[in-house]
């Protein structure tokens, strides 16, 4: 083999004259990824290439005393060892504060935080040079929660703060404090008659997808460096590591390799920096793959939260106020810690009405491992929180948890606690009746098979733990709001380059943008919008890169939106240009060409009333139209630093959820025997990806409420970095998953459509625990929920 | 050390194999079949999942050596080892089939696309490869046969139901396939 083997490839889809918005168009990607051709970021392949290999610290909180790579740098096949001493330009990176180490600078912050790197000629060599390094560690006491990051005297893990948000805090080990206050919760508290008030704990949420960071970077002839990744953003990558290789932005050249999901743990650096910085020491192409152990300990986490709640209500069932206080742990570094925060402030009412409130919302530093962005980003920890509340509430007050939810859910036109008008869609009461009003799976089912208990169906399964004795079955709902897009004033953009030719007779359709493709369809997407508005069937979807301009992330359920809007925004620009060239060309032949509303059809120009007015390849002749553009939403506002007020987000969007479960009580197994989701989509481009994003984000919502959760232990040290200790939902523990889509449109997004990526993960957590709460009248007020919460044992 | 397997159907011979070195590292980085994944290397994921002989195994806790000698098919040779599909691999929408590569398509393969169970597509050779192990022996699975035969197989993205979706339409489509005689 010579050569780079699985660059990206463009690919083009056709689909007769079909395919636009609003159909279950398959995606372009669909057949290279069941063929195992689909090149990911660990697939990549190059002559003559170097395998890079991280050295990682084996304790949260220590000072380096002495490091030795000498021992390393004599094994045969190693290329190179570099240290902190060895960085060539800036020595921090960060998404939104620039506080993280390329490597570690003599004090280690967090379990796992990279020492060194090696370059070798085989993985191994690599990995057992790099065990050659010698490292003498000071260890010191970890900072591990809100109490010892704010104690008198607590070690400070960034004492030269001189970020945005540093004269803000109460501490310099709170990264981020935003407060939304709105009414007077002291009025609020003198109407309630009843009031609930309650501490919850969120554990710690790993993303775990399944493609391992991996990457391949390649020296360049001109000093720069090509890089082959897997991430989230790839402009934003770029800004992060071209000072850190000392390069302008224009050396780095960045491309997307295949990316084996996201779920916001690849919106912060892993190896991208360390393998360009090995590249370009060596002179040799250099590629690192992450096993999973490695991966635990190479992205950031979902924030562990520590939450307190009040809720007033009166006897009518209508809140008086509700005042929480929410601390989410960002661990080392602050990766997406503010923006987090943010979110988990104003989002902390959840979808209802409420005219008191006084949510407080902080971001710590501890030396737990770093956390930023999952799928959910803030809102998923609030939502456990509040809506468990509103069910104790709704107890409390002898009323149906539904009813009481449906009495205080936000519409269109409510005020959120910032102040923030909501002035789309907002159906909350729609989505918690439709939920409720679907058919209840048959009791017993394990009885269904005849003969004998179908241990398949029980909980404990194959284990063979019960026949049905002991268990009892649980419904709970839950409802939840996310918001869309990047807020709080943030410059959120992106940009499209659209190109139409006619090629061999056929009109064709290219787009080109930077959106990252995680799996989640965007690149269907594109190609359906393109459809829709040049009227073309074939469409190549070029390869995402830095050679076109910034998409933003794929984050924040923001890509439909926003990269969907600039190639739709693109495509528009091409197809008036092009009708314009028509008019000059032909325009004196037919006065529809003065009069009419012109549209691309089928490679054609016809009039709104389908009659044809010329071919585009007479149109065109021979020459392409192109356009790349930006594309914004509607700007937001900061949120200011005392009550919280501001127009701060840009979309909203809603999905209920209705579980149903069935627990062994003897012994705290639980089952999850249906998990029902109704969401708002504004409009679905595409039914089929729209209902796999619902399913996939409930699923991810179902293993926070009873599975997934990194454990450290007193010394902040990750104990379970394995997929044998840190479970995700197998098919086994995943229940039927029925969905039903509400179109309401949004007038303010392209084509009405509403971000659909996240809502499906906040409610799906509370749903969960409220039906495992009723099955067991425990309280469960911490998630995820193990066997000896519920035997107490 | 030299290692010589059948690898889909056709002698492979690998040389300079490390002892420590797995199947799935030989498969992957000697000899150019990317297709099965490396998602957890210690047996969780079923993303390496291949066929060793004809029993199903996760290739990254297979010893290279371990494979002398032996007949492993991966998600690259499923098109040459299933029953072919014919004109079955477009749904009756006529919407599938999205490229001029469908032709090469296992049943299996198609059904995936066709039903949406694919979204990152890293869960998915592994997949592919139990799903079809389970078709071979079983035609006709109830939905619990095939919660429990796909049960190795870590999905993050879906939810997993269209990927239940997906075995339904390849069992229903090779169904029609035989009810036709095909």
């Amino acid at each position: 083999m010579t050569g780079t083997v699985g660059v990206p490839t463009r690919i083009t889809q056709g689909s007769g004259t079909k395919g636009g918005v609003g159909e279950s168009t398959l995606r372009p990607d669909g057949t290279l990824k069941t063929t195992g051709e689909f090149a990911y970021a660990s697939d990549l392949w190059h002559e003559d290439m170097l395998w890079g290999h991280t050295l990682r610290a084996p304790h949260a909180h220590a000072l380096i005393t002495r490091i030795d790579l000498t021992d390393a740098l004599l094994q045969p096949g190693v290329y190179a060892v570099l240290a902190y001493a060895d960085l060539p330009a800036a020595k921090r990176y960060g998404l939104e504060l620039r506080d993280q180490p390329v490597l570690c600078d003599g004090r280690v912050r967090f379990h796992g935080e990279p020492v060194a790197l090696v370059a070798a000629d085989h993985p191994e060599t690599a990995r057992r040079a790099a065990a050659k390094i010698v490292v003498e560690y000071d260890v010191l006491p970890p900072v591990t929660d809100e109490a010892a990051a704010t104690a008198p005297g607590a070690p400070l893990l960034h004492p030269d703060r001189d970020d945005d948000h540093a004269p803000h805090v109460p501490h310099p080990n709170i990264v981020r404090r935003q407060p939304v206050r709105r009414g007077d919760i002291e009025a609020g508290r003198a109407r309630a008659a009843v009031i609930v008030r309650q501490d919850y704990e969120v554990g710690m949420q790993d993303q775990a997808f399944l493609g391992p960071e991996s990457g391949l970077a390649v020296p360049a002839d001109d000093g720069g460096v090509d890089l082959y990744v897997s991430t989230q953003w790839l402009h934003v990558d770029r800004e992060q590591i071209a000072p850190v290789l000392g390069l302008p932005e224009d050396k780095v050249r960045l491309a997307l390799s295949g990316v084996g999901g996201a779920f916001g743990g690849r919106e912060d650096l892993s190896m991208q920096a360390h393998a360009a910085l090995l590249a370009l020491h060596t002179g040799k192409p250099v590629k690192m793959v992450y096993n999973r152990y490695e991966s635990f300990f190479g992205h950031v986490h979902r924030h562990p939260a520590r939450i307190t709640y009040e809720h007033g209500a009166t006897r009518e069932g209508k809140l008086t106020h509700v005042a929480a206080r929410i601390v989410l742990d960002g661990g080392a570094y602050a990766s997406s810690t503010p923006a987090v925060v943010g979110n988990a402030a104003s989002l902390g009412l959840g979808p209802y009405t409420c005219e008191n409130v006084d949510i407080e919302a902080i971001g710590l530093y501890t030396n737990n491992p770093p956390c930023g962005a999952m799928r959910g980003f803030g809102a998923v920890q609030a939502c456990f929180a509040y809506e468990s509340q509103m069910d104790r509430v709704a107890a409390e007050l002898h009323l149906d948890p539904v009813e009481f939810r449906q009495l205080n859910a936000m519409e269109q036109g409510s005020l959120m606690p910032t102040g923030q008008p909501v002035d789309s869609p907002a159906p909350v009461a729609e989505l918690l009746r439709r939920v409720r009003s679907m058919p209840m799976p048959p009791e017993r089912q394990w009885e269904s098979a005849g003969e004998g208990a179908d241990l398949r169906a029980l909980p404990g399964g194959l284990s063979n733990t019960t026949h049905g004795e002991g268990v009892v079955r649980g419904v709970g709902y839950a409802v939840g709001i996310k918001n869309v897009g990047f807020s709080e004033g943030f410059d959120d953009y992106s940009t499209a380059r659209v190109r139409l030719e006619v090629v061999g007779g056929e009109p064709v359709a290219t787009v080109h943008t930077a959106m990252a493709e995680v799996g989640q369809g965007g690149v269907t997407v594109h190609a359906q919008i393109a459809r829709t508005e040049l009227g073309v069937a074939q469409v190549t979807i070029q390869p995402a890169d830095t050679a076109v301009g910034s998409a933003g992330s794929t984050s924040a359920s923001r890509q439909t939106y926003v990269t969907g809007g600039a190639v739709r925004h693109a495509c528009q620009a091409v197809r008036a240009e092009v009708l314009e060239i028509g008019r000059r060309k032909f325009g004196s032949y037919h006065p529809a060409w003065a009069t009419a509303e012109l549209l691309l059809e089928g490679g054609k120009i016809v009039t709104d009333g389908g009659e044809a007015l010329a071919d585009l390849a007479d149109v065109l002749e021979g020459d392409p139209v192109e356009r790349e553009l930006e594309w914004r939403h509607r700007p937001t506002q900061a949120l200011d630093h005392e009550r919280g007020q501001g127009n701060g987000h840009v979309q909203y969007s809603f999905a209920a959820h209705r579980a149903v479960v069935e627990v062994d009580t003897d012994l705290g197994l639980v089952k999850v025997v249906e998990l029902a989701c109704a969401q708002d989509v504004g409009k679905a481009l595409n039914p089929l990806s729209v209902v796999g994003q619902i399913q996939g984000g409930t699923t991810q919502g179902l293993g926070l409420a009873v599975m997934e959760e990194i454990v450290l232990d007193p010394e902040a040290k990750v104990r379970n970095p394995s997929f044998t200790d840190y479970l995700i939902p197998t098919i086994l523990d995943t229940p039927p998953l029925p969905v039903d889509v509400l179109e309401l449109a949004d007038s303010h997004a392209p084509y009405g459509l509403r971000g659909v990526g996240e809502a499906s993960t906040l409610s799906s957590t509370p749903a969960v625990v409220a039906a495992v709460r009723q099955a067991t009248g425990l309280a469960l007020t911490r998630v995820p929920v193990r066997p000896e919460h519920l035997t107490g044992t | 050390m030299r290692v010589n397997l059948r690898v889909n159907g056709r002698p492979r011979q690998v040389d300079d194999v490390w002892e420590g070195e797995s199947l799935l590292y030989v498969l992957r980085e000697r000899m150019g079949l990317p297709g099965s994944k490396n998602a957890c290397e210690q047996g969780e994921c079923g993303s390496c999942s291949v066929r060793l002989d004809d029993v199903l195994v996760c290739s990254c806790l297979v010893a290279a050596g371990q494979a002398e000698g032996r007949e492993v098919l991966t998600v690259e040779g499923l098109p040459g080892a299933s029953a072919p599909s014919s004109a079955l691999s477009s749904d009756p929408s006529g919407d599938s089939s999205e490229d001029d590569r469908s032709g090469e398509l296992a049943p299996i393969q198609q059904a995936f696309i066709d039903a949406g169970a694919v979204q990152c597509g890293f869960c998915t050779p592994g997949l592919l490869v139990a799903a079809d192990d389970l078709l071979r022996r079983d035609s006709d699975p109830s939905d619990a046969d095939i919660r429990e035969a796909l049960s190795g197989n870590l999905c993050r993205c879906t939810g997993y139901e269209k990927i239940l979706d997906a075995v339904r339409l390849a069992a229903a489509r090779g169904e029609t396939r035989r009810r036709e005689g095909g």
